[in-house]
């Protein structure tokens, strides 16, 4: 479904990424694993359009996601949850999904179904963003994307600094994603977390990709965690 | 006249300035709340409004009424335009860089200016007012027989002067309502929290950049033509509305609307009694001062928020 292939990305003339090639498929959640700085968010922002490629192309399907201006990246398609959540903060509960749905017209109904699934929003929903609680706030990040109906979603550290009952709840929001046909690509730091949920892990080292591994066979032999994650 | 006569007649020529000043410095605001761009040109947006006004005035045969209409609503849409040119010619291809765009607009400044005295000439022109009934304004003094209702000579305004105030409140709450009730200003808001996230939510941040400078521009247009009646059209007009607006805009709290308004009628008001009783170069001095005030001690602004 969403494909990078061997793309090469940075800020002005510091390169990043370095032939990065990455396959994710409909259904599965694909994890990014590497250490502080390996260029996990960098790539996300590339696949959003935010940086431009030195080379290589993105492709969602068969469009080319890296010939469209930014801002149709997300109309084609891909929901974006940004480390530190990034939040429209003087704009309330409400507005920020607004800004969610208008990106590809979705309706009421889709609203109806994003606050079934966290329903601690609706009881907030005239509240400026910025003063819910962190939880609150990385369900509102997951909510605005997800009123996108997305077709990919990219997670970039979801759980960071929140607590294990939120953690828990986000995740069984991933899962269930996954299992209606969302592609979600995941950057996350705690390993056990990343084996219990992901169908498959990719390493990234210094902007290189390294081996693409299943869950399972991480499991059995972690020799490769140690190596990129360095545990 | 005595002191109290004079001080009203100077607070509703204060006034006047500030409801020119607050609709310019809204302007001024929008695009640096939204753009991040410090429009050195915008008191040239200003003075090709008064300019254009003129033209479009003089151009039409008949009541004065007509060619003021016209030139409320054409000049003000005509400047925008001009505007939304020069932000998809230059600031686009300058990438919105705040220092480049600084360098860019004071180059359009000169560009505005030059042509419109090559064009329009070193003259300054005046636009008949659509209507212009003078009022006297009645004082109350204690006499022998106790409160008695005068009339001071000299004391007075026009239905034209209460007309532009009244006017700027009601353009300055449309925008209020543009801002915060409606979709426009929703994804105008967006893109001035996080250029990024806007993107990232299909917003065309570009476009909207270009609609708020030719919104911005079309803003200081607007109270050109109102003021036009009062004080003639001259190139190098530009230049006051400019500096006050900056004064404002800082004092108001970068970006912050119900603050700029604020601001404007501080500045306005304390701009027309200073420059009655004393010197409009003292009314000027002391706006600086405060500015320089604010900024040591409050840099965010007298009414802004702190901004995270
Ligand atoms: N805005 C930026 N400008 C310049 N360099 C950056 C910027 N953001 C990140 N980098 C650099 O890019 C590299 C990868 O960063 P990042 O993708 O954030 O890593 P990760 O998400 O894997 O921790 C780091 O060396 C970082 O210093
Ligand atoms: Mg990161």
């Amino acid at each position: 479904m969403l494909r990078l292939d061997k793309v090469s990305a940075g800020y002005g003339r510091a390169q990043v990424l370095h032939d990065l090639s990455l396959e994710v498929t409909a259904g599965e959640i694909i994890c990014l694993l590497g250490r502080n700085g390996a260029g996990k968010s960098t790539t996300m922002r590339a696949i959003m359009g935010h940086l431009p490629l030195m080379s290589g192309k993105i492709w969602l399907d068969d469009t080319e996601l890296s010939a469209l201006p930014p801002h149709n990246v997300p109309r084609a398609g891909v929901g974006y949850v940004p480390q530190g959540r990034r939040l429209f903060a003087e704009l309330s509960v409400a507005q920020n999904l607004e800004i969610g749905l208008r990106a590809r017209g979705n309706g009421p109904e889709v609203r109806e179904d994003v606050l079934t699934l966290f329903p601690r929003l609706r009881e907030r929903l005239g509240q400026k963003a910025q003063t819910l609680s962190g939880g609150e706030q990385q369900m509102l990040a997951m909510a605005r994307a997800l009123c996108l109906r997305p077709d990919v979603l990219l997670l970039d550290e979801p759980t960071e600094g929140l607590q294990p009952s939120m953690i828990a709840a986000i995740r069984e929001v991933i899962t269930g994603l996954r299992d209606t046909g969302v592609a979600v690509l995941l950057v996350e730091q705690r390993i056990d977390a990343v084996l219990d949920i992901a169908n498959r892990v990719a390493f990234i080292e210094n902007g290189k990709g390294g081996p693409i591994m299943s869950a399972e066979a991480l499991r059995a032999d972690r020799s490769a965690v140690e190596r990129y994650v360095g545990v | 006249m005595e002191l109290g006569p004079y001080l009203v007649l100077a607070t509703l020529e204060g006034a006047i300035t500030a409801a020119v000043l607050a609709l310019t410095a809204v302007g001024l605001s929008l695009v640096f709340g939204v753009m991040r761009v410090v429009n050195i040109a915008h008191g040239e947006f200003f003075m090709l409004g008064a300019v254009l006004a003129w033209w479009i005035a003089q151009s039409v045969a008949g009541h004065p009424a007509i060619g003021f209409a016209l030139a409320l609503i054409f000049a003000p849409l005509l400047v925008g335009a001009l505007a939304v040119a020069a932000d998809m010619t230059i600031l686009k291809r300058l990438n919105y860089d705040p220092e480049r765009t600084i360098v860019a607009t004071i180059g359009l400044l000169y560009i505005i200016q030059q042509l419109t005295l090559m064009g329009y000439g070193p003259d300054a022109r005046p636009v008949e007012a659509p209507f212009n009934t003078r009022l006297a304004i009645p004082w109350f003094e204690r006499g022998a027989e106790g409160w008695q209702m005068i009339w001071p000579w000299g004391l007075g305004t026009t239905t034209y002067k209460l007309a532009v105030i009244g006017a700027a409140a009601m353009i300055l709450c449309a925008v209020w309502a543009l801002m915060t009730r409606s979709r426009i200003g929703l994804v105008m808001r967006a893109t001035q929290a996080d250029r990024e996230m806007a993107l990232a939510f299909g917003i065309p941040v570009e476009r909207v950049y270009a609609l708020v400078f030719g919104f911005g521009a079309a803003l200081a247009a607007l109270a050109a033509v109102l003021i036009v009646p009062i004080q003639q059209a001259h190139y190098l007009m530009g230049g006051d509305p400019l500096l006050l607006s900056f004064i404002v805009v800082i004092i108001g709290g970068l970006g912050s609307l119900p603050g700029t308004v604020l601001a404007a009628v501080l500045i306005g008001l304390s701009d027309g009694i200073i420059s009655v009783f004393f010197s409009p170069t003292l009314a000027k001095i002391i706006a600086t001062l405060l500015v320089a005030l604010v900024l040591v001690f409050r840099p965010q602004g007298l009414f802004g928020g702190r901004r995270t």
